[in-house]
């Protein structure tokens, strides 16, 4: 499904990534963990569309077609879903509203109408109980003064009603509870399937407790320098980094 | 013959008009001397330096409309705000249309200034207070009481509001080539009485159009005043709208200035705070384009202890549109425990768009609380791309986050069809569909 292949990219000509290799196909969970500053984030943000980092070199590529020219809003009607570390406050526009619009606006570069005001509100209905998300908390502002819980369910709220063909969750158990964390990791569970796919990006085992990886990568200095299985994450949270870091440099 | 001569010398053929043994005749008199000694303000002065009227003083506007227009309610229906059954007061070239208008005298008086100045049963109103918190020095407040003929007039007495909302619309035809309206208001709501007023001004055509509009709105004890001034005229027309508010005990006055389209505007709001509990809200939307230029100068005076002031304006700036705020809050000594809080964002949506903003803040009193805050920045990026990240394209993503910069402006807004058909002008005027009722 996603396979990116010896992805180089900057960011005001600092080098971030330095040849990265990526596979992930359907019905797949892959972990990317690494220490801070490795480039997990902008790995993300690349795959996502983010303007602001320049490809130097290499290719990204959804089912064979390639990503690097395409705007993010493009990208996402493609079925790229990227749940932030830090969601934006917006205020003013409700999260009901914000949704109605992000689904709309896909439904309409696919050619199809908006989808009735009923039907989406039974799906905003489901999926917000999927998440165990209070009803008012869909008439506030978006992300305004949301708990960093509050922030996490409603991005996974957001991938739930977009249903995206791959999803990138950039470091979603970071300000969690552990309540909160078994709400967002339940989530994710059941909206896995055979068809799509999901990359967790993480410091820590703790969530692949929850969201168990079929393939573990470790991001070191902008490239991938160990892939393993589940395993490895384990041995990752028992070793800490430092024995990659090693491992690498030799 | 520049401005200021035509308009000096077309005095006196004003005064063929109007009867010389009213009373107010006398106010007029001062102020065209007034007017005349001072003239156009100009960029030299403080309170004008980033607004020149220059360009309008060359125009050879007519001072009086030659001849009666009339209008079809259909052709310009669009300009009122039809969704709700309003009072109105409509004037077309300066002239009262009663065909266009729905007064009334039925408990409350909303009418005319014309039938004020001249009705006997009116006299009291108008000695008490007509041109009492207008200023008589600044000179183009006094070059409208010097020609104040028509207007709007509106009585609430004691313990009343009027059934619905009163809207005032001033069309111009163009059927002169340049035309100058000189409209004067005058709003009295007495103790515990309560209105809500919409005000629009609008040129049907590209003929040049310059206004120069005096309103002056008393609240009594108690009263309660909404105001909303819908600024989305044609760009050949300019307007000056002084407003002046004095405010008693407990009273709540809230005015909205939404300016979205024109050549020049510019609004002198003035509230005075002449009473212990008083609020007063100042909030204003400013979206412009092209050359448009919107000057807000705002003053509040805190004259009483135990006062409340809010200002709240938002201005988007595109092209090479300029805007300025200049927000003044005075605080007198005895004025202890005043609230006055003031906030001007601005986001600039093009390299070419200038806003100018000044809080001036002079506070006279040691127990106060007053805050000011002004920015002005661009849209924010990280937003932009989580909107984008969504599947929303840039520019209905850029409309969202300008929408929701100026929403909260709209919070206040308690006509709810005011409230729509705001958003619906935000939402043409940002050239999307959002997906939702903005």
């Amino acid at each position: 499904m996603l396979e990116i292949k010896n992805l180089h990219a900057s960011i005001e000509d600092k080098k971030i990534l330095k040849g990265i290799n990526l596979e992930v196909n359907a019905g797949e969970v892959h972990a990317i963990m690494g220490p801070n500053g490795s480039g997990k984030s902008t790995l993300a943000s690349v795959i996502a569309g983010k303007e602001e980092f320049d490809i130097k070199k290499g290719t990204i590529s959804l089912d064979g077609e390639d990503l690097e020219e395409l705007a993010p809003e493009e990208r996402a009607h493609k079925g790229i879903f990227l749940s932030f570390q830090y969601p934006v406050e917006i205020p003013g526009v409700t999260v009901t509203n914000f949704i109605k619009t992000a689904i709309n606006e896909s439904r309409k570069a696919r050619g199809l109408e908006d989808m009735p005001a009923n039907q989406m509100l039974k799906l905003i209905r489901e999926k917000s109980e999927l998440l165990e998300i209070d009803r008012k908390f869909l008439s506030r502002s978006l992300n305004e003064g949301f708990s960093g819980g509050e922030k996490k369910r409603n991005e996974i709220f957001q991938m739930a009603m977009m249903e995206p063909k791959l999803a990138i969750l950039d470091e979603t158990d970071s300000g969690l509870d552990i309540d909160a964390l078994r709400i967002v990791a339940n989530g994710v569970n059941k909206l896995k399937n055979k068809d799509n796919a999901i990359i967790v990006i993480t410091h820590y085992q703790r969530l692949l407790d929850y969201i168990v990886p079929d393939f573990v990568h470790v991001l070191h200095d902008g490239k991938i320098v160990k892939s393993g299985t589940k395993e490895l994450a384990l041995e990752l949270e028992e070793k800490g980094y430092d024995w990659i870091k090693q491992e690498a440099t030799v | 013959m520049d401005l200021k001569d035509k308009l000096l010398s077309s005095f006196l053929a004003f005064e063929n008009s109007v009867d010389l043994e009213n009373p107010v005749h006398d106010l007029r008199s001062e102020a065209i001397k007034n007017f005349e000694e001072k003239g156009f303000p100009s960029k030299k002065e403080e309170a004008w330096k980033y607004t020149s009227l220059n360009s309008l003083q060359k125009v050879d506007f007519s001072i009086f409309p030659k001849e009666e227009s009339t209008l079809e309610y259909k052709d310009i229906k669009k300009y009122f705000l039809h969704e709700i059954d309003t009072y109105k007061i409509v004037f077309v070239d300066g002239v009262y249309s009663s065909y266009l208008s729905e007064t009334t005298h039925d408990g409350v008086d909303v009418c005319l200034m014309s039938s004020a100045f001249t009705k006997p049963m009116f006299r009291q109103v108008i000695d008490v207070y007509f041109n009492k918190v207008a200023s008589k020095d600044e000179s183009l407040t006094t070059l409208n009481t010097a020609f104040c003929k028509e207007g709007a007039y509106i009585y609430i007495p004691k313990n009343k509001m009027p059934k619905k909302p009163i809207q005032i619309l001033h069309l111009a035809t163009g059927n002169e080539a340049a035309l100058m309206l000189q409209p004067r208001n005058l709003v009295v709501v007495e103790e515990n009485a309560e209105v809500q007023i919409i005000e629009r001004h609008q040129s049907l055509t590209e003929n040049e159009v310059f206004t120069n509009s005096v309103t002056e709105i008393f609240a009594a004890k108690d009263a309660n005043v909404d105001y909303y001034k819908v600024q989305n005229d044609a760009n050949t027309a300019s307007l000056v709208d002084n407003t002046y508010i004095s405010q008693k005990d407990n009273s709540v006055v809230r005015v909205h200035t939404f300016s979205f389209g024109g050549k020049l505007i510019r609004n002198n709001l003035n509230f005075y705070q002449n009473g212990e509990r008083i609020d007063s809200t100042l909030k204003g939307v400013t979206i412009l384009g092209e050359k448009q230029h919107v000057d807000h100068h705002t003053l509040v005076h805190h004259a009483q202890p135990n006062c409340e002031s809010h200002q709240d304006y938002k201005g988007i700036f595109g092209e090479k549109s300029t805007g300025v705020f200049n927000g003044k809050i005075i605080v007198d000594k005895i004025a202890q425990k005043t609230n006055a809080f003031q906030q001007n964002n601005n986001i600039l949506i093009s390299d070419k768009a200038t806003i100018n903003t000044k809080p001036q803040l002079e506070i006279f009193a040691d127990d106060v609380k007053c805050s000011h805050g002004c920015t002005i920045g661009q849209l924010d990026e990280e937003a932009l791309f989580y909107l984008r990240s969504r599947g929303i394209p840039k520019k209905e993503a850029t409309a969202l986050l300008m929408y929701a910069f100026a929403n909260n402006v709209l919070e206040s807004v308690r006509i709810p069809e005011v409230k729509t058909r705001i958003n619906k002008i935000i939402a043409n005027k940002l050239g999307v569909r959002v997906g939702f009722e903005l």
